[in-house]
């Protein structure tokens, strides 16, 4: 294994979701992903020539940003503002920070909730899936399933419905995530603690709201629609910005479960999964101060006086 | 009780049918006199002087120490200095008369009892045979009781098979060796622990264990470091031998398997350690085998002898592919711990990035360890730290190195960060 061959087999593990935004969201959506990566790839390679420092761009790293920023993007988002997303993500988050492995939050994290907070009004623009069948030259734009709730269980699971490009299709999205375990590349640990938490919450908010009917609703609406299996599979994973050892990621995947609950049942946005692993970036050190192993073997340590 | 980290290698045992070849005896032998862990011995030879096999040609009465046999006869050259595999040494070179005249002083030793037996096998010269060269006398003199012998039969490092072909060729030494052991140490019982890689060593020793209640042989995974010597301790006894303490602190005592069968074959022929078992392969190796060398053989002639290719080596290396040590040039000598010469023009280049903190090395140290915090703390030479990291109970196993996808020499640095620790 090698960074490059990890970087790619994430890229693989992507395509699925990224054939799907096309179908679902068509040429346009292809067009922001490729924008998303030039950009992302571009700044990359400015920046390091400009901090006179050794090219990084073939270790494919900013190549998978630049894919997971744009699959959190709305496919009416103009260009200039991916951009911008993709400035924010490699120059700002990654790069000043000293590049790969060095960075304390995931990049195309920050650039979403950067252009969420900046752009609010086209960042929340969404698309109905296969706008062009709706007439027209406007491209028709609904509300996220998340909130409305309209959106039958096959669509939820084809992802058929509104929402970012890469975030709507259950089905690929899974299958990426499931590739990524097969592979080693990802421990399982992370999104089964984050989608699990996150599910067994609401389902006992939707108990304590209603009878069981609608707590099963509820519960799937949450787990499938949104940003949810997204972040559990693909940002939550990130090495970088997550803890190390097992016993942190299933710290660190019950605490974005645990506030990407909170933020959509209670706050006023109605996602909360970038601010969830962002907020669990930050406290990332701290987990892992207190989750370091055990030597085999190892003495106690007698305390200094 | 857990299961220790560990990696699945590929075995490459591309020697393990190779019958043992008797190499022949080369014109010149330099026999360095830093061959064991511990203190040098000091040459009581002079140029000039004519050696028999078996002589014995350096000296120490250092702690940890082991005495210096000539391999060869035949007259002494020089006492030069040469740049070992463990550092600058004294080294005797001998030119051979090719007679192998053998030295009155061999005779097999008088044992009655323990002391006895103690003191005949550092007569031998014999230092673990398996890498690391700790004197056997010193290892065999522990003051705690020891209830179990353990015998290392794992040879977990790839390409290696000499300790294989010591068990299919010559199992009755392993066995007498063993019972030897047992009977003067007064240890109650011995576990050879094998990986299941060697089906007929294993099949082999079943048979010879068969009658001997005291012996057992138990199968043990291909996981590497299966033959490190606290993992093997925790596979077969369940203990574990605790920081700052030996083998011995657990009621336990490694032996190498050629290391117990030299001692049958000491005790019976009162001939010292003058050669030994060496596997020679690698992708420039024309004719991988097994050899039976006199200690001191200048490695060029061995590799002349497995027709190397010797302008395509990029990577000399003595001992097994993660644990051994690179050789400076092709002038190194066989030592009393070298099990292996490997010779290596296709080698692994990795292209160093940054950390990504994929927590690879963590889950691979047998020991727990974290290794790409150790490398932050050693960047910082924050000694602290590495004392909280516990980098000291690093084995240089090499898993971190090997698993790391940025390239990163971890395992290296963990014996850097060892180095800046002070003692007290």
């Amino acid at each position: 294994m090698t960074t490059q061959k990890i970087m790619l087999c994430v890229i693989i593990s992507l395509m699925p979701a990224l054939v799907m935004s096309g179908v679902i969201f068509g040429l346009r959506a292809l067009m922001l992903i490729a924008t998303c990566i030039s950009g992302s790839i571009l700044f990359e390679g400015v920046c390091r020539i400009i901090m006179k420092r050794e090219q990084t761009i073939s270790d494919l790293s900013a190549a998978v940003t630049g894919i997971l920023l744009a699959f959190n993007l709305p496919v009416t988002l103009p260009l200039w503002m991916a951009l911008v997303g993709c400035f924010v993500a490699i120059v700002i988050v990654k790069q000043l920070f000293g590049g790969l492995g060095q960075n304390f939050a995931n990049p195309a994290i920050v650039a979403r909730i950067v252009l969420m907070v900046s752009f609010t009004a086209d960042m929340t623009k969404w698309a109905v899936p296969q706008y062009w069948h709706e007439g027209g030259s406007e491209i028709v734009t609904g509300a996220t399933p998340l909130v409305t709730k309209d959106a039958s269980w096959i669509d939820l699971l084809t992802g058929f419905t509104g929402g970012c490009l890469g975030e709507t299709c259950a089905i690929a999205l899974i299958a990426g995530g499931i590739f990524l375990i097969v592979m080693r590349i990802i421990s399982p640990v992370t999104p089964i603690a984050f989608i699990g938490t996150a599910a067994i919450l609401s389902f006992i908010w939707g108990i304590s709201n209603g009878d069981m009917s609608f707590a099963l609703e509820h519960t799937g609406y949450q787990v499938l629609s949104g940003g949810l299996l997204l972040g559990a599979f693909f940002m939550a994973t990130d090495y970088v910005t997550t803890p190390i050892t097992a016993k942190g990621k299933l710290i660190f995947g019950i605490g974005c479960g645990l506030i990407t609950f909170l933020i959509r049942q209670f706050g006023s946005y109605p996602e909360g999964v970038s601010f969830s692993i962002l907020l669990m970036n930050i406290v990332t050190p701290y987990i892992d101060r207190f989750t370091m192993k055990k030597p085999v073997g190892g003495l106690k340590e007698e305390k200094a006086k | 009780m857990r299961k220790l980290n560990g990696i699945h290698l590929r075995h490459s045992k591309n020697t393990a049918g190779c019958k043992t070849e008797v190499m022949e005896l080369p014109n010149e032998v330099i026999i360095p006199m830093n061959m064991n862990m511990g203190a040098h011995s000091i040459p009581i030879v002079k140029p000039g002087d004519h050696v028999d096999v078996g002589q014995k040609i350096g000296d120490t009465d250092k702690f940890l120490s082991a005495p210096v046999h000539s391999s060869v006869s035949g007259t002494v050259k020089a006492i030069t200095e040469i740049r070992a595999m463990n550092g600058v040494c004294q080294a005797i070179k001998i030119e051979t008369d090719g007679q192998q005249t053998v030295s009155e002083d061999v005779a097999p030793p008088e044992i009655k009892d323990r002391e006895s037996f103690i003191k005949a096998l550092r007569e031998s010269g014999l230092t673990g045979l398996g890498g690391a060269g700790f004197p056997t006398h010193i290892k065999s003199n522990s003051k705690t009781p020891i209830d179990t012998l353990v015998i290392n039969a794992a040879e977990c490092e790839p390409h290696i098979t000499s300790d294989h072909r010591q068990m299919v060729e010559a199992p009755d030494d392993v066995i007498g060796g063993i019972k030897l052991v047992l009977k003067y140490l007064d240890i109650p019982k011995a576990v050879i622990g094998i990986e299941n890689n060697k089906p007929d060593a294993i099949a082999i020793l079943n048979e010879k264990t068969a009658s001997e209640p005291d012996i057992s042989v138990k199968v043990l995974p291909s996981v590497y470091p299966q033959g490190a010597e606290k993992v093997l301790i925790y596979n077969i006894t369940g203990r574990m031998v605790m920081e700052r303490q030996l083998p011995s602190d657990q009621g336990v005592i490694v032996m190498n398997v050629s290391t117990v069968a030299y001692i049958n074959t000491y005790i019976t022929t009162g001939m010292p350690l003058c050669e030994r078992r060496i596997t020679v392969d690698g992708d420039t190796i024309k004719k991988p085998c097994n050899l039976l060398v006199k200690i001191g053989t200048p490695v060029s002639k061995i590799l002349d002898y497995a027709e190397c290719d010797k302008d395509r080596v990029k990577k000399l290396i003595m001992g097994g592919p993660m644990m051994g040590m690179c050789a400076y040039e092709e002038d190194t000598v066989v030592g009393k711990s070298n099990n292996a010469v490997l010779a290596f023009e296709k080698i692994a280049e990795k292209v160093q990035t940054n950390c990504i903190r994929c927590g690879r090395c963590i889950s691979v140290c047998p020991m727990d360890l974290m290794p790409t915090d150790i490398e932050k703390a050693y960047q910082r030479r924050d000694i602290e730290a590495l004392k909280k990291l516990k980098v000291t109970l690093c084995m240089n196993c090499g898993c971190c190195t090997y698993a790391c996808p940025a390239g990163r020499s971890l395992a290296e640095v963990n014996q850097l960060a060892k180095g800046i620790i002070p003692r007290n």
